[in-house]
Protein backbone atom coordinates (compact mmCIF):
# COMPACT_ATOMS: atom_id res chain seq x y z
CA UNK A 1 0.00 0.00 0.00
CA UNK A 2 1.22 3.06 -0.72
CA UNK A 3 1.78 4.74 2.76
CA UNK A 4 1.74 1.96 5.82
CA UNK A 5 1.91 3.13 9.23
CA UNK A 6 4.74 2.53 10.89
CA UNK A 7 3.83 3.10 14.18
CA UNK A 8 0.53 1.04 15.81
CA UNK A 9 -0.03 3.97 17.52
CA UNK A 10 -2.51 6.96 16.23
CA UNK A 11 -5.64 7.53 14.38
CA UNK A 12 -5.36 6.63 10.77
CA UNK A 13 -8.25 6.39 7.75
CA UNK A 14 -7.64 4.43 4.30
CA UNK A 15 -8.97 6.57 2.06
CA UNK A 16 -10.13 7.56 -1.11
CA UNK A 17 -10.95 11.12 -1.86
CA UNK A 18 -13.98 10.42 -4.13
CA UNK A 19 -15.85 7.85 -1.93
CA UNK A 20 -18.54 9.41 0.16
CA UNK A 21 -18.25 5.98 2.85
CA UNK A 22 -14.50 7.73 3.06
CA UNK A 23 -16.38 11.53 3.10
CA UNK A 24 -18.68 10.48 6.29
CA UNK A 25 -15.50 9.64 8.11
CA UNK A 26 -13.48 12.27 7.38
CA UNK A 27 -16.46 14.63 8.08
CA UNK A 28 -17.40 13.05 11.61
CA UNK A 29 -13.55 13.29 12.70
CA UNK A 30 -13.86 17.11 11.27
CA UNK A 31 -17.00 17.49 13.88
CA UNK A 32 -14.98 15.61 16.53
CA UNK A 33 -11.76 17.61 15.71
CA UNK A 34 -9.62 14.57 15.90
CA UNK A 35 -6.14 14.33 14.70
CA UNK A 36 -5.56 11.65 11.98
CA UNK A 37 -3.76 10.36 9.19
CA UNK A 38 -5.33 9.90 5.65
CA UNK A 39 -3.54 6.94 3.81
CA UNK A 40 -4.88 6.85 0.27
CA UNK A 41 -6.22 3.73 -1.18
CA UNK A 42 -5.94 3.91 -5.05
CA UNK A 43 -9.79 2.46 -5.63
CA UNK A 44 -9.68 4.33 -9.25
CA UNK A 45 -8.19 3.46 -11.92
CA UNK A 46 -5.84 0.62 -9.62
CA UNK A 47 -8.19 -1.45 -7.64
CA UNK A 48 -6.07 -1.21 -4.57
CA UNK A 49 -9.19 -2.25 -2.19
CA UNK A 50 -9.17 -5.69 -3.92
CA UNK A 51 -5.78 -6.22 -3.42
CA UNK A 52 -4.20 -9.10 -1.63
CA UNK A 53 -2.43 -6.47 1.33
CA UNK A 54 -5.79 -4.57 1.21
CA UNK A 55 -7.48 -7.65 1.89
CA UNK A 56 -5.90 -8.80 4.89
CA UNK A 57 -6.98 -5.48 6.26
CA UNK A 58 -10.75 -5.89 5.11
CA UNK A 59 -11.46 -9.21 2.95
CA UNK A 60 -14.56 -7.67 2.01
CA UNK A 61 -12.58 -5.22 -0.03
CA UNK A 62 -14.68 -2.11 1.15
CA UNK A 63 -12.73 1.26 2.37
CA UNK A 64 -12.74 3.31 4.62
CA UNK A 65 -10.80 1.16 6.75
CA UNK A 66 -9.93 2.60 10.45
CA UNK A 67 -6.84 1.93 12.58
CA UNK A 68 -7.41 3.39 15.91
CA UNK A 69 -3.62 2.11 17.68
CA UNK A 70 -3.75 -0.73 16.09
CA UNK A 71 -7.39 -1.49 16.62
CA UNK A 72 -8.76 -2.37 12.63
CA UNK A 73 -12.30 -1.65 11.65
CA UNK A 74 -13.85 -1.49 8.47
CA UNK A 75 -17.43 -0.28 7.68
CA UNK A 76 -17.88 3.73 7.16
CA UNK A 77 -21.36 3.19 9.62
CA UNK A 78 -19.17 0.85 12.36
CA UNK A 79 -16.60 3.68 12.46
CA UNK A 80 -19.40 6.17 13.05
CA UNK A 81 -20.59 4.33 15.87
CA UNK A 82 -16.72 3.74 17.03
CA UNK A 83 -15.43 7.36 16.98
CA UNK A 84 -19.00 8.27 18.49
CA UNK A 85 -18.85 5.71 21.53
CA UNK A 86 -15.06 6.59 21.83
CA UNK A 87 -14.52 10.20 21.29
CA UNK A 88 -17.62 12.28 21.59
CA UNK A 89 -17.85 12.46 25.38
CA UNK A 90 -20.96 15.23 24.84
CA UNK A 91 -22.78 12.48 23.71
CA UNK A 92 -24.45 14.55 21.10
CA UNK A 93 -24.10 12.69 18.28
CA UNK A 94 -24.87 8.57 19.38
CA UNK A 95 -26.90 9.98 22.21
CA UNK A 96 -26.91 6.73 25.20
CA UNK A 97 -30.63 6.12 24.69
CA UNK A 98 -31.79 3.11 23.87
CA UNK A 99 -34.73 4.08 21.60
CA UNK A 100 -32.48 6.84 19.90
CA UNK A 101 -29.41 4.16 19.78
CA UNK A 102 -32.45 1.84 18.06
CA UNK A 103 -33.49 4.86 15.97
CA UNK A 104 -29.65 6.55 14.66
CA UNK A 105 -28.92 2.45 13.74
CA UNK A 106 -32.05 2.36 11.41
CA UNK A 107 -31.03 4.86 9.44
CA UNK A 108 -27.62 3.73 9.58
CA UNK A 109 -28.71 0.50 7.50
CA UNK A 110 -30.46 2.47 5.52
CA UNK A 111 -27.31 4.43 4.51
CA UNK A 112 -26.28 1.44 2.97
CA UNK A 113 -29.25 1.30 1.08
CA UNK A 114 -28.23 4.69 -0.25
CA UNK A 115 -25.30 3.41 -1.20
CA UNK A 116 -26.39 0.14 -2.83
CA UNK A 117 -28.25 2.75 -5.00
CA UNK A 118 -27.19 6.29 -5.38
CA UNK A 119 -24.05 5.49 -4.81
CA UNK A 120 -24.01 2.55 -7.31
CA UNK A 121 -25.66 4.70 -10.34
CA UNK A 122 -22.70 7.95 -9.52
CA UNK A 123 -20.05 4.30 -9.98
CA UNK A 124 -21.74 3.28 -13.20
CA UNK A 125 -21.83 7.08 -14.78
CA UNK A 126 -18.58 8.77 -13.30
CA UNK A 127 -16.31 5.30 -13.29
CA UNK A 128 -17.60 3.52 -15.69
CA UNK A 129 -18.91 0.38 -13.35
CA UNK A 130 -21.02 -2.49 -15.19
CA UNK A 131 -24.24 -2.82 -13.48
CA UNK A 132 -28.04 -2.05 -14.74
CA UNK A 133 -28.42 1.47 -14.03
CA UNK A 134 -31.95 1.86 -14.47
CA UNK A 135 -32.68 -0.49 -11.54
CA UNK A 136 -30.08 1.65 -9.16
CA UNK A 137 -31.66 4.69 -10.12
CA UNK A 138 -35.33 3.88 -9.75
CA UNK A 139 -33.79 2.07 -5.69
CA UNK A 140 -32.04 5.40 -5.58
CA UNK A 141 -35.23 7.70 -6.45
CA UNK A 142 -37.17 5.32 -3.71
CA UNK A 143 -34.48 6.05 -0.79
CA UNK A 144 -34.70 9.65 -1.43
CA UNK A 145 -38.62 9.74 -1.50
CA UNK A 146 -38.61 7.90 1.75
CA UNK A 147 -35.66 10.13 3.46
CA UNK A 148 -37.79 13.52 2.02
CA UNK A 149 -40.47 12.39 3.39
CA UNK A 150 -39.54 11.73 6.43
CA UNK A 151 -37.35 15.15 7.19
CA UNK A 152 -40.90 16.62 5.69
CA UNK A 153 -42.67 15.13 8.88
CA UNK A 154 -39.65 15.70 10.93
CA UNK A 155 -39.91 19.51 10.33
CA UNK A 156 -43.77 19.63 11.09
CA UNK A 157 -43.09 18.72 14.55
CA UNK A 158 -39.64 20.71 15.03
CA UNK A 159 -37.29 18.70 14.63
CA UNK A 160 -34.44 19.72 11.15
CA UNK A 161 -32.04 16.17 11.36
CA UNK A 162 -33.38 12.33 10.98
CA UNK A 163 -33.59 11.61 14.58
CA UNK A 164 -33.22 14.92 16.34
CA UNK A 165 -33.38 18.54 16.47
CA UNK A 166 -29.63 18.59 15.98
CA UNK A 167 -27.43 16.00 13.92
CA UNK A 168 -26.64 12.86 15.09
CA UNK A 169 -24.31 9.94 13.07
CA UNK A 170 -27.43 9.08 11.87
CA UNK A 171 -27.39 12.31 9.79
CA UNK A 172 -23.95 11.93 8.80
CA UNK A 173 -23.99 8.42 7.53
CA UNK A 174 -27.19 9.17 4.64
CA UNK A 175 -25.42 12.56 3.63
CA UNK A 176 -22.76 12.04 1.75
CA UNK A 177 -24.40 9.83 -1.08
CA UNK A 178 -28.01 11.96 -0.71
CA UNK A 179 -26.07 15.22 -1.74
CA UNK A 180 -24.07 13.60 -4.31
CA UNK A 181 -26.89 11.98 -6.07
CA UNK A 182 -27.11 14.51 -9.22
CA UNK A 183 -23.42 12.86 -10.61
CA UNK A 184 -25.55 8.96 -10.45
CA UNK A 185 -28.35 11.03 -12.61
CA UNK A 186 -30.16 11.39 -10.38
CA UNK A 187 -31.90 14.58 -9.85
CA UNK A 188 -32.60 16.49 -6.72
CA UNK A 189 -35.34 18.91 -7.74
CA UNK A 190 -38.07 16.51 -6.59
CA UNK A 191 -36.75 16.43 -2.73
CA UNK A 192 -36.85 20.12 -1.70
CA UNK A 193 -36.71 19.28 2.58
CA UNK A 194 -33.61 16.87 1.37
CA UNK A 195 -31.46 20.01 -0.06
CA UNK A 196 -32.32 22.14 2.60
CA UNK A 197 -31.54 19.43 5.18
CA UNK A 198 -27.53 19.53 2.70
CA UNK A 199 -27.39 22.77 3.11
CA UNK A 200 -28.06 22.96 6.75
CA UNK A 201 -25.38 20.25 6.63
CA UNK A 202 -22.96 22.52 5.01
CA UNK A 203 -23.83 25.46 7.80
CA UNK A 204 -22.79 23.21 10.48
CA UNK A 205 -19.18 24.14 12.12
CA UNK A 206 -16.17 22.33 11.18
CA UNK A 207 -18.03 21.17 7.96
CA UNK A 208 -15.60 20.13 5.27
CA UNK A 209 -16.21 19.57 2.15
CA UNK A 210 -15.19 17.07 -0.79
CA UNK A 211 -15.24 17.03 -4.55
CA UNK A 212 -19.11 17.21 -5.76
CA UNK A 213 -20.19 18.94 -2.57
CA UNK A 214 -19.27 22.34 -2.23
CA UNK A 215 -19.55 24.55 0.33
CA UNK A 216 -22.78 27.01 0.56
CA UNK A 217 -22.18 29.87 -2.10
CA UNK A 218 -20.96 33.04 -0.47
CA UNK A 219 -20.77 30.95 2.68
CA UNK A 220 -17.07 32.45 2.87
CA UNK A 221 -16.14 35.86 4.19
CA UNK A 222 -12.96 37.99 2.98
CA UNK A 223 -9.84 35.39 4.66
CA UNK A 224 -12.04 32.84 3.03
CA UNK A 225 -13.20 31.47 5.92
CA UNK A 226 -16.36 29.49 6.33
CA UNK A 227 -19.42 31.25 8.25
CA UNK A 228 -21.74 29.13 10.46
CA UNK A 229 -25.54 29.99 11.07
CA UNK A 230 -24.70 32.79 13.42
CA UNK A 231 -22.07 34.57 10.86
CA UNK A 232 -19.32 33.23 12.98
CA UNK A 233 -16.08 32.25 11.53
CA UNK A 234 -14.54 28.95 11.97
CA UNK A 235 -12.01 27.24 9.76
CA UNK B 1 -27.17 8.30 -31.33
CA UNK B 2 -25.94 6.59 -34.18
CA UNK B 3 -21.50 7.01 -35.73
CA UNK B 4 -20.92 11.04 -36.49
CA UNK B 5 -21.14 11.97 -40.03
CA UNK B 6 -18.39 14.92 -38.85
CA UNK B 7 -15.24 14.14 -41.20
CA UNK B 8 -13.25 16.45 -39.01
CA UNK B 9 -13.22 14.12 -35.97
CA UNK B 10 -13.72 10.97 -38.16
CA UNK B 11 -10.44 11.12 -39.65
CA UNK B 12 -8.55 12.05 -36.63
CA UNK B 13 -7.04 10.01 -34.04
CA UNK B 14 -9.11 9.24 -30.61
CA UNK B 15 -8.26 8.07 -27.62
CA UNK B 16 -9.97 4.85 -26.27
CA UNK B 17 -8.61 3.78 -23.09
CA UNK B 18 -5.21 3.36 -21.02
CA UNK B 19 -3.18 0.70 -22.48
CA UNK B 20 -3.69 -0.94 -19.39
CA UNK B 21 -7.53 -1.27 -19.38
CA UNK B 22 -6.87 -3.97 -22.50
CA UNK B 23 -5.76 -7.33 -21.54
CA UNK B 24 -5.43 -10.28 -23.04
CA UNK B 25 -8.73 -12.25 -24.25
CA UNK B 26 -10.70 -9.80 -22.27
CA UNK B 27 -12.34 -7.77 -25.24
CA UNK B 28 -13.69 -4.53 -24.16
CA UNK B 29 -16.99 -2.99 -25.86
CA UNK B 30 -16.71 0.94 -26.33
CA UNK B 31 -18.17 4.12 -27.51
CA UNK B 32 -16.51 6.72 -29.90
CA UNK B 33 -18.14 9.34 -31.84
CA UNK B 34 -21.62 7.56 -31.33
CA UNK B 35 -20.53 4.53 -32.96
CA UNK B 36 -19.99 1.31 -30.58
CA UNK B 37 -16.41 -0.43 -31.36
CA UNK B 38 -14.88 -3.79 -29.72
CA UNK B 39 -11.55 -3.62 -28.65
CA UNK B 40 -9.31 -6.66 -27.90
CA UNK B 41 -5.93 -7.49 -27.20
CA UNK B 42 -4.98 -10.83 -28.69
CA UNK B 43 -2.72 -13.49 -27.76
CA UNK B 44 0.70 -11.61 -29.68
CA UNK B 45 -0.11 -8.59 -27.81
CA UNK B 46 -1.08 -6.65 -30.33
CA UNK B 47 -4.84 -4.53 -30.41
CA UNK B 48 -7.61 -5.46 -32.67
CA UNK B 49 -10.21 -2.80 -32.73
CA UNK B 50 -13.53 -2.84 -34.57
CA UNK B 51 -16.41 -0.67 -35.12
CA UNK B 52 -19.42 -3.32 -34.64
CA UNK B 53 -23.26 -2.69 -35.15
CA UNK B 54 -26.06 -2.27 -32.74
CA UNK B 55 -26.64 -6.08 -32.68
CA UNK B 56 -22.83 -6.74 -31.92
CA UNK B 57 -21.57 -8.06 -36.16
CA UNK B 58 -18.29 -6.96 -37.12
CA UNK B 59 -18.33 -4.14 -39.72
CA UNK B 60 -14.50 -2.87 -40.24
CA UNK B 61 -11.66 -3.04 -38.84
CA UNK B 62 -9.89 0.18 -37.14
CA UNK B 63 -6.11 1.44 -37.10
CA UNK B 64 -4.57 1.12 -33.66
CA UNK B 65 -1.57 2.55 -31.93
CA UNK B 66 -0.62 2.96 -28.47
CA UNK B 67 1.24 6.05 -27.17
CA UNK B 68 1.26 8.32 -24.07
CA UNK B 69 -0.15 5.12 -22.02
CA UNK B 70 -3.06 5.14 -23.83
CA UNK B 71 -4.43 3.53 -26.82
CA UNK B 72 -5.64 5.66 -29.92
CA UNK B 73 -8.00 4.78 -32.91
CA UNK B 74 -9.92 6.08 -36.00
CA UNK B 75 -12.66 5.82 -37.59
CA UNK B 76 -11.53 7.10 -40.70
CA UNK B 77 -8.38 7.81 -42.20
CA UNK B 78 -6.09 11.21 -40.55
CA UNK B 79 -4.41 13.50 -42.66
CA UNK B 80 -1.95 13.39 -39.92
CA UNK B 81 0.37 11.73 -37.44
CA UNK B 82 -0.94 11.53 -33.77
CA UNK B 83 0.22 14.47 -32.07
CA UNK B 84 3.01 14.45 -30.15
CA UNK B 85 4.44 14.78 -26.51
CA UNK B 86 8.01 14.91 -26.27
CA UNK B 87 8.71 14.78 -22.44
CA UNK B 88 7.03 11.18 -22.87
CA UNK B 89 10.90 10.45 -23.68
CA UNK B 90 12.33 12.07 -20.66
CA UNK B 91 12.82 9.30 -18.19
CA UNK B 92 12.83 11.02 -15.06
CA UNK B 93 9.67 11.92 -15.15
CA UNK B 94 7.27 10.25 -13.05
CA UNK B 95 4.41 9.18 -15.10
CA UNK B 96 1.18 9.01 -13.66
CA UNK B 97 -2.44 8.04 -15.46
CA UNK B 98 -5.69 9.04 -13.80
CA UNK B 99 -8.00 6.64 -15.09
CA UNK B 100 -11.17 7.43 -17.51
CA UNK B 101 -13.56 9.40 -15.62
CA UNK B 102 -16.98 10.00 -17.38
CA UNK B 103 -18.93 13.40 -17.79
CA UNK B 104 -22.14 13.78 -19.26
CA UNK B 105 -20.75 17.29 -21.04
CA UNK B 106 -19.53 17.50 -24.42
CA UNK B 107 -15.56 16.92 -24.79
CA UNK B 108 -15.07 20.10 -25.90
CA UNK B 109 -16.57 21.69 -22.78
CA UNK B 110 -14.11 19.85 -20.84
CA UNK B 111 -10.75 20.91 -23.02
CA UNK B 112 -12.16 24.56 -22.79
CA UNK B 113 -12.86 24.37 -18.81
CA UNK B 114 -9.01 22.65 -18.83
CA UNK B 115 -8.09 26.15 -20.23
CA UNK B 116 -9.73 28.24 -18.30
CA UNK B 117 -7.68 30.24 -15.20
CA UNK B 118 -10.42 32.40 -14.61
CA UNK B 119 -12.54 29.64 -12.32
CA UNK B 120 -9.46 28.76 -10.48
CA UNK B 121 -10.30 30.70 -7.15
CA UNK B 122 -14.03 30.10 -7.59
CA UNK B 123 -13.87 25.97 -8.15
CA UNK B 124 -10.55 25.08 -6.83
CA UNK B 125 -10.59 27.12 -4.13
CA UNK B 126 -7.75 26.97 -1.49
CA UNK B 127 -5.84 24.26 -4.10
CA UNK B 128 -5.13 26.07 -7.79
CA UNK B 129 -6.71 29.99 -6.29
CA UNK B 130 -8.21 31.24 -3.33
CA UNK B 131 -10.54 34.88 -3.12
CA UNK B 132 -9.46 37.87 -3.70
CA UNK B 133 -6.71 36.54 -5.53
CA UNK B 134 -8.39 36.04 -8.80
CA UNK B 135 -7.09 38.39 -10.96
CA UNK B 136 -5.77 37.27 -14.23
CA UNK B 137 -3.17 38.63 -15.48
CA UNK B 138 -2.91 39.59 -19.16
CA UNK B 139 -1.33 36.88 -21.50
CA UNK B 140 -0.45 35.79 -24.56
CA UNK B 141 -2.81 33.24 -26.85
CA UNK B 142 -2.49 32.49 -30.66
CA UNK B 143 -3.16 29.37 -33.26
CA UNK B 144 -0.22 28.30 -33.88
CA UNK B 145 -0.49 27.62 -37.80
CA UNK B 146 3.16 25.50 -38.57
CA UNK B 147 2.39 23.11 -36.18
CA UNK B 148 -1.81 23.61 -36.29
CA UNK B 149 -2.26 24.08 -32.11
CA UNK B 150 -3.49 26.54 -29.80
CA UNK B 151 -1.14 28.11 -27.36
CA UNK B 152 -1.02 30.25 -24.69
CA UNK B 153 2.00 31.41 -22.88
CA UNK B 154 2.76 34.17 -20.53
CA UNK B 155 0.59 33.09 -17.76
CA UNK B 156 1.39 33.97 -14.55
CA UNK B 157 -1.39 33.29 -11.39
CA UNK B 158 -1.27 33.44 -7.74
CA UNK B 159 -2.18 29.60 -6.53
CA UNK B 160 -2.27 27.79 -3.16
CA UNK B 161 -1.57 24.69 -3.73
CA UNK B 162 -0.63 24.49 -7.29
CA UNK B 163 0.73 20.83 -6.84
CA UNK B 164 0.42 18.35 -4.53
CA UNK B 165 4.51 18.57 -3.73
CA UNK B 166 4.21 22.76 -3.39
CA UNK B 167 4.35 24.36 -0.39
CA UNK B 168 2.99 27.23 0.80
CA UNK B 169 0.74 29.89 -1.93
CA UNK B 170 3.13 31.74 -5.08
CA UNK B 171 2.66 32.91 -8.21
CA UNK B 172 2.91 29.65 -10.84
CA UNK B 173 3.90 30.00 -14.23
CA UNK B 174 1.90 28.28 -17.02
CA UNK B 175 1.50 27.12 -20.53
CA UNK B 176 -1.43 25.43 -22.46
CA UNK B 177 -1.21 23.77 -25.77
CA UNK B 178 -4.33 22.12 -27.47
CA UNK B 179 -3.07 19.59 -29.47
CA UNK B 180 -6.49 18.22 -30.86
CA UNK B 181 -9.48 19.18 -30.71
CA UNK B 182 -10.10 16.79 -27.89
CA UNK B 183 -6.76 16.80 -26.47
CA UNK B 184 -4.80 19.36 -24.40
CA UNK B 185 -1.42 19.50 -22.05
CA UNK B 186 -0.44 21.87 -19.97
CA UNK B 187 2.98 23.20 -18.43
CA UNK B 188 3.45 24.79 -15.26
CA UNK B 189 6.08 25.55 -12.68
CA UNK B 190 7.64 22.57 -11.33
CA UNK B 191 7.96 22.93 -7.65
CA UNK B 192 10.61 20.41 -7.84
CA UNK B 193 13.64 21.54 -10.43
CA UNK B 194 12.68 25.03 -11.31
CA UNK B 195 14.21 24.67 -14.66
CA UNK B 196 11.84 22.06 -15.90
CA UNK B 197 7.97 22.36 -16.45
CA UNK B 198 5.31 19.74 -14.82
CA UNK B 199 3.15 18.44 -17.60
CA UNK B 200 -0.38 17.48 -16.64
CA UNK B 201 -3.00 16.56 -19.82
CA UNK B 202 -6.09 15.66 -20.88
CA UNK B 203 -7.18 12.72 -23.49
CA UNK B 204 -11.02 13.40 -23.77
CA UNK B 205 -12.67 10.26 -25.42
CA UNK B 206 -15.59 12.10 -27.32
CA UNK B 207 -18.55 8.99 -26.76
CA UNK B 208 -21.18 10.93 -28.04
CA UNK B 209 -21.98 14.79 -28.40
CA UNK B 210 -22.55 15.15 -24.60
CA UNK B 211 -20.90 12.74 -22.93
CA UNK B 212 -17.10 12.05 -22.83
CA UNK B 213 -14.68 9.93 -20.97
CA UNK B 214 -11.40 11.69 -19.67
CA UNK B 215 -8.20 10.29 -19.17
CA UNK B 216 -5.69 12.69 -17.10
CA UNK B 217 -2.40 12.03 -16.82
CA UNK B 218 0.50 13.50 -14.95
CA UNK B 219 4.36 13.88 -16.44
CA UNK B 220 6.03 15.23 -13.22
CA UNK B 221 9.24 15.92 -11.39
CA UNK B 222 7.77 14.71 -7.94
CA UNK B 223 10.02 12.90 -5.19
CA UNK B 224 8.07 13.16 -2.46
CA UNK B 225 4.39 11.78 -3.38
CA UNK B 226 3.24 8.31 -4.39
CA UNK B 227 1.21 7.63 -7.59
CA UNK B 228 -1.73 7.28 -5.20
CA UNK B 229 -1.41 10.86 -3.81
CA UNK B 230 -0.90 12.75 -7.69
CA UNK B 231 -4.33 10.67 -8.57
CA UNK B 232 -6.87 11.39 -5.68
CA UNK B 233 -5.52 14.89 -5.85
CA UNK B 234 -6.27 15.21 -9.79
CA UNK B 235 -9.44 13.08 -9.65
CA UNK B 236 -10.28 15.85 -6.49
CA UNK B 237 -9.65 18.47 -9.09
CA UNK B 238 -11.31 16.88 -11.62
CA UNK B 239 -14.57 16.34 -9.85
CA UNK B 240 -14.41 19.84 -8.67
CA UNK B 241 -15.48 21.14 -11.86
CA UNK B 242 -17.86 18.18 -13.27
CA UNK B 243 -20.58 20.02 -11.46
CA UNK B 244 -20.47 22.87 -13.94
CA UNK B 245 -19.01 21.11 -16.61
CA UNK B 246 -22.66 18.88 -16.73
CA UNK B 247 -24.39 22.05 -16.10
CA UNK B 248 -23.38 24.12 -18.90
CA UNK B 249 -25.78 25.47 -21.77
CA UNK B 250 -26.19 25.31 -24.51
CA UNK B 251 -24.02 21.57 -23.80
CA UNK B 252 -22.14 21.84 -27.55
CA UNK B 253 -19.18 24.62 -27.73
CA UNK B 254 -20.81 27.89 -29.36
CA UNK B 255 -19.10 27.98 -32.56
CA UNK B 256 -21.27 31.26 -34.14
CA UNK B 257 -20.80 35.44 -32.83
CA UNK B 258 -22.49 36.28 -29.87
CA UNK B 259 -23.40 32.69 -28.18
CA UNK B 260 -21.42 33.53 -24.73
CA UNK B 261 -19.96 36.65 -23.74
CA UNK B 262 -16.22 36.67 -23.23
CA UNK B 263 -13.85 38.64 -20.74
CA UNK B 264 -10.39 39.45 -21.77
CA UNK B 265 -9.01 36.26 -19.53
CA UNK B 266 -11.22 34.17 -22.12
CA UNK B 267 -8.37 34.80 -24.84
CA UNK B 268 -7.40 31.05 -24.87
CA UNK B 269 -11.44 29.72 -25.39
CA UNK B 270 -11.91 32.13 -27.81
CA UNK B 271 -8.17 31.41 -29.82
CA UNK B 272 -9.99 27.70 -29.44
CA UNK B 273 -13.30 28.36 -30.48
CA UNK B 274 -11.79 30.36 -33.96
CA UNK B 275 -9.57 27.00 -34.26
CA UNK B 276 -12.16 24.78 -34.07
CA UNK B 277 -14.20 26.86 -36.82
CA UNK B 278 -11.17 26.97 -38.90
CA UNK B 279 -11.73 23.28 -39.08
CA UNK B 280 -15.02 23.35 -39.61
CA UNK B 281 -15.04 20.64 -36.26
CA UNK B 282 -19.05 19.44 -35.59
CA UNK B 283 -18.56 16.92 -32.90
CA UNK B 284 -19.34 18.47 -29.48
CA UNK B 285 -20.52 21.76 -30.95
CA UNK B 286 -22.86 24.03 -30.72
CA UNK B 287 -23.89 25.50 -34.52
CA UNK B 288 -26.58 28.32 -34.57
CA UNK B 289 -29.69 27.19 -36.93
Amino acid sequence: MSSKPNTQKGLYLYDYILSGNCYKVRLFLSFLQLDHELIPIDFFPGFEHKQTEFLELNPLGQIPVLMDDGFVLPDAQAILVYLAAKYDSTEAWYPKDPKLQGRITQWLAFADSITGSCSAARLHDKLGFKLNIEQARKEGRKNLRLLDDHLVENKIVGKDWLVLNRPTIADIACFPYVALAEEGGISLNDYPAARSWINRFKKLPQFIVMPGIPPLHGMKNNEGKFLNQEGLCFS
Amino acid sequence: MTKTTDPVAINDWQVIGRIDDFLKGQPKQTRLLGQSLVAERHKNGDIKVHEISELGETLRSCPVQEKFGHVWTTLGKPKRELFDIPEFQQIDRKYVGCGGVMAKASALRVVENFLDIGHFPYVHTDFLGSEPLTEVKDYKAEIRIDVDEVWADEISFHQDKAMLSATGGKAVEYMYRVVSPFNTVLYKTCPEKPEEWDIIGLFAQPLEENLCRVYAFMLVFDSQNTETDLIHFQQMIFFQDIIILENQLPVGVPLYDGAERSIKADKTQLQFRKWLKQKGLQFGTDQET
